[in-house]
């Protein structure tokens, strides 16, 4: 076992699929310890599963993984070195939250790992300061630079001081200036701490130069290893893309050859693209600064710059997606019109960002956009077949883009975008995460396309090899083009020896310009790691200080999004109200007419009876009995009465006429409701009729039946509807939210730091939870005093009994959100289910509306398994029936039963690795 | 314009195929249309039915094992019997929604036409119960002594008797105004919800934007939305109908189905349209949510659906008059209840047509404005 010590983690016939997709292949290898190990090689090729497996973020499907001693697997080892292990996923900020400052964000990491505030202040500056982002600390992490962003999730990622630092391709979309300086901050920070392991993967061969030891991968399977002298040595190449070129299988190879950018014949085409003096400018923020360039047809134009520089803004501009601020944009000398499709149809366009969809195979994309953009109906499988070739797609073509890999699916976008045919196409970073060879063949279609054809291409890139290919690159950094001219007359007036440095030489001149700020290694640092190099973070079960962690990041989440917040606690006070007024059950004024055959006197004063209740509204009166059908059918009519000719007579000499009513049932409790009233009336008209002819001697009540509403007197709707509306309120809008919690994180990949934290589900859960409940009770305060004060609707029982109920009414309910978010995969699910979970069962089931005692069978069995029905038994009880905690402890034991079930689910459903 | 209708259903099968590979979404629609139909339609009973009935009986006369023995079912559970200190106890506990207590010498004292006093306490918290209720009970008793009465030869006379008959729904059963109402309600969260959220889920992945450089209009985009969702729903309307309401619930549908589907696809088509300008209004998922809910709780609960429209204050009647489920709802009762034809519905529907070209035309105004504000 001695030789496991000189290892920071062992693979032994590791082996990963997704699906059919096979990530890992019986890999076996050992990984030292305290160096700098790069594993290179193109996308989708295993590297990020491999850095998953390593790092306890991914469940291991078969084979063993030994990580800092021990089988990363078990639970228990996972949950020990979880602390000693900084893992950062990979694209731009992934795990950061972009509402939170920088502080903010380095602060939850170091609270998550249970750091006291003066440990996390004194960390905070170190980190800060040696990343040069302290002048940034109070800007929030969604308005950094791609290079800053980097920088500041490594800052997250070290904070705790990890014996093993993973990072998975950090510097991909950074510029070169910010790229090189995080490459040095890495190696400052070894320096201090050199017994740290660093495991990286990247797919820039000229950064793994500078790596200790090199794996190099492709297609799930290990190509070789060894520091990359060795690699080169092996191969006999000078650059390291070269070697790895080499080591690809003959298959893969064959064809390979370099890229010729052979000089362009004629320049008769006149210009393509011509932007002048455009800006963009989102609020203060001025994204593109006065941005001109002209574009030959043919031409192949670079556009070189980091992540958030303005170049995708431009693009956009250039499409029409945008309406610049400032300037103008033409194509083919005409304007850039949103709304003209013809110009659409010569242009093809491919967004940085993977927007084809998921739902849909391959070919169905390409089969898709071919039609949009009307090729042809014959032509369509001949185009569709052509890209799929041309693409080599063909082993995927029925597979779903979401389980390709990241270079796969570029390939995919690529294709989508030259199925017309177009004569400009504008490509946002199209090669960004696509292996060297895909790569270069990409470029020779580019080329071909533009030489043979008069394609004119615009095309942004982070890659600077690609750069030196382009006809004409333009360097861009803050909004401005810095340069703008052919690569090799760039690199001569720079005097630089490649165009790299001579990027990196404007970059400097920029930046110094804009900010004087160095990155200084703090002097504290040195006392720091001494204080607390041997403290370990605590490992209990349940440690409120990682809850309170995620709490105070949620509810700092919250609240820099106010619009959440506003429409949180005023939605219900305006539901309220609506629903309050809106929902009555109090009939009147029901329409009715009259179909009198009879039309004597005695007829009229019958009918008079309901005439003047208030009930009651009378409508013209019926003529034929065709006109009743007609009538009730339209609706106009509730009920009508019909009476028989001669019922004066009848009436008048005892033979008891009989009147017919008809109502209308479609609305089953309005009908019900109307039989009652107008049995009501003829019996007042009975009693009447009969004192009348008896001279006021026959009895008419046997007995008198009195009616006592109790809880409600007036027998108000307001009254009864309220409390319930209270309740429904509380329950939507604190389950929704929270639903939206967990799914969220999914969504948008800072689920991650669940993964790679020390803190457990439940820690993660009710740390999530609890600022929902806080803002579940403000809301119920408001609406309580709503209903005291505006409705007057007052608490008859004890107001403390119904804030206990409250409180463990929004923790249920807040539980069931968590439910209902660990449970699904997307946003949109978690709404839906949130608003049919909550909606059917408490509008029909709770007792909200139609009484609990009716209920039988499954609407019983479903009443009954939601908090709902239990905290309706508080709200009415309270407000309506004057009751207090003797009454109502049932409801508290099984609105605290609801919460432990819920809190099990959720923590059942969640998962604490990937697949 | 041939195009135009080609692009709009291109973008409308690929809607489908998304919607085809979201299980969890397909089983949700699936479940809402048929199971929670049938679960809402046979649970929930607005009319009297099951009402929990207790009796205190200090009289313990014929007169009063008359009266006890008239609650039955199914209007009634079988009446339990009380004391009289326990009133307030099971009141406040709901476990009866009435209770009657009848006083000492009740009998003697209406033999002896002294009207002595029977109080029926009703827990008025159930309004949807109590109002009904109480009118049932009281006829209920009076019957009884007017039956009690005339063993005796106290006779009460019947100057005038009267039929009552009920249209359309004659045994009032309320399974039938359950189960349409619940369809309505359906219809209304799930265009709601399933348009806004599909454009905001295209705007979160970016593929709107790669819709909008392609020869495609806004419009078209939203016109595709638009008829795949509703299609969506309209196939899992006419399952819901045919198999549940009309197969497994055995309700009577007496107007047409087919000017039923075609007043759907008007109402789906405002409320998907309203949909999208909410969408266009949120920036992420969740403000989307929270800027649903208002929407749909409020057409839910106020549309005449559950508690009728007379009831409100007029106001708020001409507000919901804005509401296209408002229309929807006084259509389908009016279609599939009263078999009204289209020359009694058309004001309804020419007011979803209406609200629906208002609501897609605002969305079209504010789709692409809102794509140029974000990034």
């Amino acid at each position: 076992m001695s030789e496991t010590l000189h290892l920071v983690a062992r693979l032994t016939s590791t082996s990963h699929f997704y699906g059919e997709v096979t990530a890992l292949d019986n890999i076996s290898i050992d990984l030292p310890a305290g160096r700098m190990v790069g594993l290179i090689g193109p996308d989708g090729v295993g590297k990020s599963t491999l850095l998953g497996l390593v790092a306890g973020v991914r469940k291991i499907q078969s084979g063993d993984v030994c990580v800092l001693g021990d089988n990363i697997a078990g639970k228990r080892h996972r949950d020990e070195v979880c602390a000693q292990i900084a893992y950062m996923p990979q694209g731009l900020g992934h795990n950061l939250y972009p509402t939170l400052t920088v502080q903010e964000n380095v602060d939850f990491f170091g609270r998550l790992f249970g750091q006291s505030s003066y440990e996390r202040a004194l960390r905070i500056d170190d980190l800060l300061h040696s990343t040069g982002l302290s002048p940034f600390r109070h800007r929030p992490a969604g308005k950094l630079s791609g290079g800053m962003k980097q920088k500041l999730s490594l800052c997250c990622s070290l904070i705790h001081d990890p014996d093993l630092l993973i990072l998975d391709e950090p510097t991909t979309g950074v510029d070169p200036l910010s790229r090189r300086q995080f490459w040095e901050l890495i190696d400052r920070i070894r320096e201090r701490r050199p017994g740290m392991s660093v495991i990286t993967a990247t797919a820039y061969m000229e950064e793994a130069e500078r790596f200790d030891y090199l794996i190099a991968m492709d297609e799930g399977k290990i190509l070789s290893t060894g520091t990359p002298a060795e690699l080169k040595k092996q191969t006999g190449q000078k650059t390291l893309e070269e070697a790895f070129i080499s080591f690809l299988p003959e298959a893969k190879r064959a064809g390979h050859e370099g890229v010729v950018l052979p000089p362009r014949g004629t320049h008769d085409g006149g210009v393509a693209i011509e932007a002048s003096g455009l800006t963009m400018k989102f609020g203060d923020f001025i994204a593109v600064d006065n941005v001109s360039v002209e574009i030959e047809r043919g031409e192949i134009f670079g556009f070189l710059g980091s992540n958030g520089c303005g170049k995708t803004t431009t693009m956009k501009m250039l499409t029409g997606l945008l309406d610049p601020s400032e300037g103008t944009a033409r194509l083919f000398g005409k304007p850039v019109d949103a709304n003209d499709m013809e110009t659409r149809r010569r242009v093809g366009y491919m967004s940085q960002s993977f927007s084809l969809y998921g739902e849909l195979s391959v070919r169905q994309n390409l089969d898709l956009h071919a039609r949009l953009f009307d090729i042809p109906k014959r032509q369509i499988n001949g185009r569709v077949g052509e890209m799929i070739a041309h693409f080599d797609l063909g082993d995927v073509a029925d597979e779903l883009p979401g389980s390709l890999p990241l270079g796969v699916r570029q390939r995919l976008q690529l294709a989508v975008a030259m199925i017309h045919k177009p004569e400009i196409l504008i490509l946002d970073e199209p090669t960004s995460g696509v292996d060297p060879i895909a790569r270069d063949q990409f470029w020779r279609l580019l080329i071909e396309l533009s030489r043979r054809d008069g394609v004119t291409i615009f095309i942004s890139t982070h890659f600077i090899n690609e750069a030196e290919r382009c006809d004409r690159i333009s360097l861009m950094h803050a909004g401005k083009i810095l340069a703008i001219d052919r690569p090799d007359e760039l690199r001569r007036s720079r005097g630089a020896k490649t165009l790299e440095d001579a990027f990196i030489g404007y970059l400097e001149e920029a930046v110094n310009a804009d900010a004087p700020e160095q990155a200084e290694p703090a002097p504290k640092g040195e006392a720091l790691q001494a204080k607390t190099a041997a403290k370990k973070p605590p490992s209990r079960l349940f440690d409120r200080g990682r809850m309170w962690a995620f709490t105070r990041r949620e509810a700092m989440e919250l609240t820099r999004d106010p619009i959440r917040i506003i429409f949180a606690l005023l939605g219900p006070i305006i539901l309220a109200i609506a629903m309050a007024n809106g929902i009555s059950f109090d009939v009147e004024k029901l329409d009715y007419a009259v179909f009198d055959q009879d039309r004597s006197q005695e007829s009229q004063s019958f009918l008079e009876n309901f005439s003047s209740s208030r009930y009651f509204e009378l409508k013209p009166p019926i003529r034929v009995r065709a006109e009743l059908d007609r009538r009730l059918q339209s609706g106009e009519l509730k009920f009508a009465l019909v009476v028989p000719p001669e019922f004066g007579r009848d009436l008048l000499s005892g033979r008891s006429p009989d009147v017919g009513a008809w109502f209308d049932g479609a609305v089953t409790f309005q009908a019900e409701t109307s039989r009652g009233y107008v049995q009501g009336v003829l019996a007042t008209y009975l009693a009447e009729f009969s004192r009348r002819e008896s001279g006021g001697q026959a009895i008419v009540q046997l007995a008198q039946i009195e009616t006592r509403f109790r809880y409600n007197q007036a027998f108000l709707s307001v009254y009864a509807i309220s409390p319930g509306v209270l309740m429904l309120l509380i329950y939507m809008f604190s389950t929704m939210l929270t639903a939206l919690g967990v799914v969220r994180e999914k969504e948008l990949g800072s689920i991650t730091n669940l993964y790679a934290s020390p803190a457990s589900k439940l820690e993660f859960l009710i740390g999530k939870q609890l600022p929902y409940i806080a803002l579940a009770i403000v809301s119920f305060l408001s609406l309580v005093t709503l209903n005291m004060v505006f409705f007057g609707v007052p608490v008859t029982g004890s107001f403390m009994a119904l804030m206990v109920g409250a409180v463990l009414f929004a923790i249920a309910a807040t539980s069931l959100g968590l439910v209902i978010s660990s449970f699904v995969s997307s946003q949109l699910a978690a709404i839906f289910i949130s608003a049919i979970i909550v909606m059917i069962p408490t509008l029909n089931f709770s007792g909200m509306l139609y009484p609990v005692s009716t209920l039988e069978g499954g609407g019983w069995l479903i009443g009954h398994s939601f908090p709902a029905l239990y905290f309706q038994k508080v709200t009415s009880g309270v407000f309506n029936k004057g009751l207090g905690f003797s009454s109502l402890y049932t409801s508290y034991l099984w609105l605290m039963l609801f919460c432990l079930v819920f809190w099990t689910m959720a923590a059942l459903f969640l998962k604490k690795q990937e697949a | 314009m041939q195009r135009r209708l080609k692009n709009i259903f291109r973008l409308g099968v690929k809607e489908l195929n998304s919607l085809r590979r979201d299980p969890v979404l397909v089983f949700v629609i699936f479940f809402t249309f048929t199971f929670a139909i049938y679960i809402v339609a046979t649970g929930v009973q607005t009319e009297l039915r099951n009402a929990s009935i207790a009796v205190v009986d200090e009289d313990r006369s014929d007169l009063s094992r008359q009266i006890r023995a008239a609650f039955l079912k199914p209007y009634f559970k079988p009446p339990v019997l009380l004391e009289l200190g326990e009133i307030d106890r099971v009141m406040d506990a709901s476990q009866f929604a009435f209770v009657i207590d009848i006083p000492p010498n009740f009998q003697a004292d209406v033999l002896k036409a002294r009207q002595p006093r029977l109080q029926v306490n009703v827990d008025a918290t159930a309004m949807t119960l109590a109002g009904n209720g109480a009118a049932y009970i009281q006829t209920i008793i009076n019957r009884q002594l007017a039956e009690f009465l005339s063993r005796s030869d106290m006779k009460p006379t019947q100057a005038v008797t009267m039929t009552m008959r009920t249209k359309f729904n004659p045994n009032l059963q309320s399974s039938w105004f359950m189960s349409i109402m619940q369809i309505v309600s359906n219809i209304t969260m799930l265009s709601l919800i399933l348009s806004g959220a599909a454009v905001i889920r295209e705007r979160e992945r970016g593929t709107i934007e790669h819709l909008l450089v392609m020869p495609v209009t806004p419009g078209e985009i939203m016109l595709a939305k638009i008829w795949a969702n509703g299609l969506a729903i309209i196939l899992a309307v006419i399952l819901s109908l045919y198999t549940v309401v009309q197969g497994i619930l055995a309700v009577n549908i007496s107007g047409s189905i087919a000017l039923f589907v075609a007043g759907t696809s008007l109402f789906l088509y405002a409320m998907t349209a309203l949909g999208i300008v909410l969408s266009t209004f949120a920036r992420s998922m969740p403000q989307f949510a929270l800027l649903a809910i208002p929407f749909f709780v409020v057409m839910n609960m106020l549309s005449g659906g559950t508690s009728p429209l007379e009831g409100m204050p007029q106001f708020l009647q001409i507000i919901m008059q804005a509401a296209p489920s408002t229309h929807f709802t006084s259509f389908a009762q009016a279609v599939l209840f009263r078999g009204a034809g289209l020359s009694i519905v058309w004001p309804q529907m020419a007011a979803m047509l209406f609200i629906g070209t208002i609501l897609f035309l605002t969305a079209l105004m504010r789709f692409r404005a809102t794509m140029s504000s974000a990034h």
